[in-house]
């Protein structure tokens, strides 16, 4: 692998085991990532979209090993950190930080600010003295645009765009090489999305950050990605460089993520053209047969019930589809 | 919030948390004033009392509260006030060592099973069930009349008794916490499972632990004076404001009804006190309720 990859992820799977009964019989299992691969170089930001459950939460708790991996590899700045033990996560966690949905829930609501953005460097023994550790606080405070003498205020006094701010300076603590954004900006109001999604960008210029971003909003990820993965039932169902999937989409999902869209003006909202994706996405216990969209594709060949695309690179752009072999 | 309450909360000190609590919680408040009069009581009662706990005067019998004898004397000529501020003194003895013994024991086991939850959590919480379908009061005889009545045993059978059934509690708020996301968030942030516990999960539990300890308090108070009642408590002549209640507050209660309404009265009062004052600090020291 090149030295220009912070991560790469190979043939990722996480199987949730489906227990019955008293006794916790095992009877099946979920393929919640069934086979993703990706790789993040170094300053990017590379996106992961898709339907809620379809497996892109799931995919970056993997690679933070918050969650168990049942097979395939992670490579985190050129060490292969499937089989790492919770003790060597410990270290390697201090490289990689998670902003989360919920700015409501991930901050203790018994903490002052000031301690929470300390945390991890208390946690990680970087504390230093308390000079040094107040000064650091207050650097990182106004890091990410708040006042230093917020500091001593609780979270429940803060609006869900600060708050977001907060956990953006918490990450940002250990001067981390990856952030992972879970969904960052999907619980805040419009006019506060912005601001945040352009902190985050600003950040990457001044600091050099590398982001795992996730977001079923397509705009957002319009606007802050490099590259591009679509996930759909536990796979990656299209990826490409920013400009190319969302001008040229090849996957008919892709296709009708990016049709759904609403459009702003009516006029153009009436001329849309007619619904490409029919139906409920189809439960994770039982996924279909064959390309696990067709049951939903409205351009399905007989084949794809049949056989399982594998992913073709065309162009900038990297597809599993059988309209595409 | 103003700007007094915000140098009240820095200074940190006792006594402005507790003005505090008098004019936004006013009946916490007064809970709290009496309970610490209780307190002072308890702790000072040799100090305090007019007489001696076991002083007899055989020429004043069953007198009725006078100013000599403000709650009256009983039928051997004991002073019933002095004997009441004795009382306490067992009480608060008994009462914050047995509620703070069941309320370590329900923490560590509450958080322990709630967090780690599995096996182990199934087993000790399976225990905890057997444990809590048998009635308080018969294990309470058993153990005791094993044992022997004494202030030791009591404090440790009353301590383990509502200790392990509030563990259930512990367990509980635990389980919410840990499925919060900040605990979820540390642990991305490469915190210790120890770490977690003691600065994520503990505070978060704190408003319940601190309503289970002063309930407890008032539980185990009345647990001892039900014991003493049955005459299975603190053996006489040491005055247990149950035993005064059964002795002679039963028995001369139609000749001498202060008898049995001093130790009553003082039962009542301290543990509606004890509750009030809880509830009234779990709210003041929840970051989300101050200033309103």
């Amino acid at each position: 692998m090149s030295d220009n990859n912070i991560l790469e992820v190979k043939d990722l799977q996480v199987h949730f085991p489906v227990t019955e009964g008293l006794l916790k019989r095992r009877v099946g299992s979920i393929a919640a990532v069934n086979g993703v691969s990706f790789h993040i170089k170094r300053g990017e930001t590379f996106s992961l979209v898709g339907e809620s459950g379809c497996g892109k939460s799931t995919t970056a708790l993997s690679v933070l090993k918050m969650q168990s991996v049942t097979g395939g590899q992670i490579i985190f700045d050129g060490k292969d950190i499937t089989q790492h033990s919770p003790g060597q996560m410990r270290r390697i966690r201090q490289k990689m930080q998670m902003v989360y949905q919920d700015p409501f829930g991930s901050l203790n609501p018994r903490m002052k600010i000031g301690s929470i953005i300390g945390e991890p460097l208390r946690i990680h023994g970087l504390a230093g003295d308390k000079e040094q550790y107040h000064a650091r606080i207050a650097s990182l405070m106004k890091t990410v645009g708040l006042l230093k003498d917020m500091a001593e205020r609780y979270p429940h006094e803060f609006s869900g765009g600060q708050r977001q701010r907060i956990c953006i300076a918490r990450a940002l603590a250990l001067d981390p090489k990856l952030i992972i954004c879970d969904e960052p900006v999907s619980a805040l109001d419009v006019s506060i999305q912005a601001q945040v999604v352009n902190l985050l960008m600003d950040l990457q210029e001044r600091l050099g950050l590398t982001y795992l971003f996730i977001a079923h909003d397509l705009s957002v990820v319009r606007h802050i990605s490099n590259r591009v993965a679509v996930m759909y039932l536990g796979k990656i169902v299209e990826e490409a460089d920013r400009d190319t999937l969302f001008r040229t989409p090849k996957h008919p999902y892709t296709k009708a993520l990016l049709a759904a869209v609403p459009e702003a003006d009516p006029e153009l909202e009436a001329q849309r053209a007619e619904q490409l994706i029919i139906g409920e996405i189809p439960s994770l216990r039982s996924p279909p047969s064959g390309c696990t969209f067709h049951t939903r594709c409205s351009q399905a060949l007989p084949t794809c019930k049949q056989y399982e695309p594998s992913p073709r690179t065309d162009g900038s752009s990297t597809i599993a589809c059988h309209l595409y072999t | 919030m103003s700007e007094v309450t915000l140098q009240a909360w820095r200074s940190n000190s006792l006594l402005a948390f507790h003005r505090k609590m008098l004019r936004d919680k006013p009946l916490g408040g007064i809970g709290g004033l009496i309970f610490a009069l209780f307190l002072f009581c308890g702790i000072f009662a040799d100090l305090i009392a007019p007489y001696g706990m076991n002083e007899t005067d055989m020429r004043r019998v069953l007198q009725a509260p006078s100013l000599a004898h403000w709650m009256g004397t009983d039928h051997i000529g004991r002073d019933v006030f002095s004997r009441i501020l004795h009382g306490a003194q067992l009480s608060v003895i008994i009462g914050f060592l047995a509620a703070g013994l069941a309320t370590i024991l329900s923490i560590v086991l509450g958080v322990l099973t709630g967090y780690f939850g599995g096996k182990a959590d199934m087993l000790i919480q399976r225990f905890v069930d057997a444990w809590m379908t048998f009635p308080d009061l018969v294990l309470l005889i058993v153990v005791v009349s094993i044992v022997g009545p004494g202030k030791g045993q009591i404090i440790i059978i009353l301590g383990c008794l509502y200790g392990i059934a509030g563990s259930r509690i512990i367990r509980g708020s635990t389980i919410a916490v840990r499925e919060n996301m900040y605990t979820h968030a540390a642990q991305s942030m490469g915190a210790t499972t120890l770490h977690i516990l003691w600065f994520h999960v503990l505070p978060n539990v704190m408003p319940v632990v601190i309503v289970l300890f002063t309930t407890r308090v008032g539980a185990v108070i009345l647990a001892e004076a039900g014991l003493s009642f049955l005459g299975l408590g603190i053996p006489p002549p040491v005055p247990s404001w149950g035993s005064m209640l059964s002795g002679g507050g039963r028995t001369y209660m139609y000749v001498g009804p202060w008898l049995a309404l001093a130790p009553g009265l003082a039962l009542t009062v301290v543990v509606y006190s004890i509750n009030v004052y809880g509830d009234a600090l779990r709210d003041m020291l929840d970051p989300r309720m101050r200033g309103r």
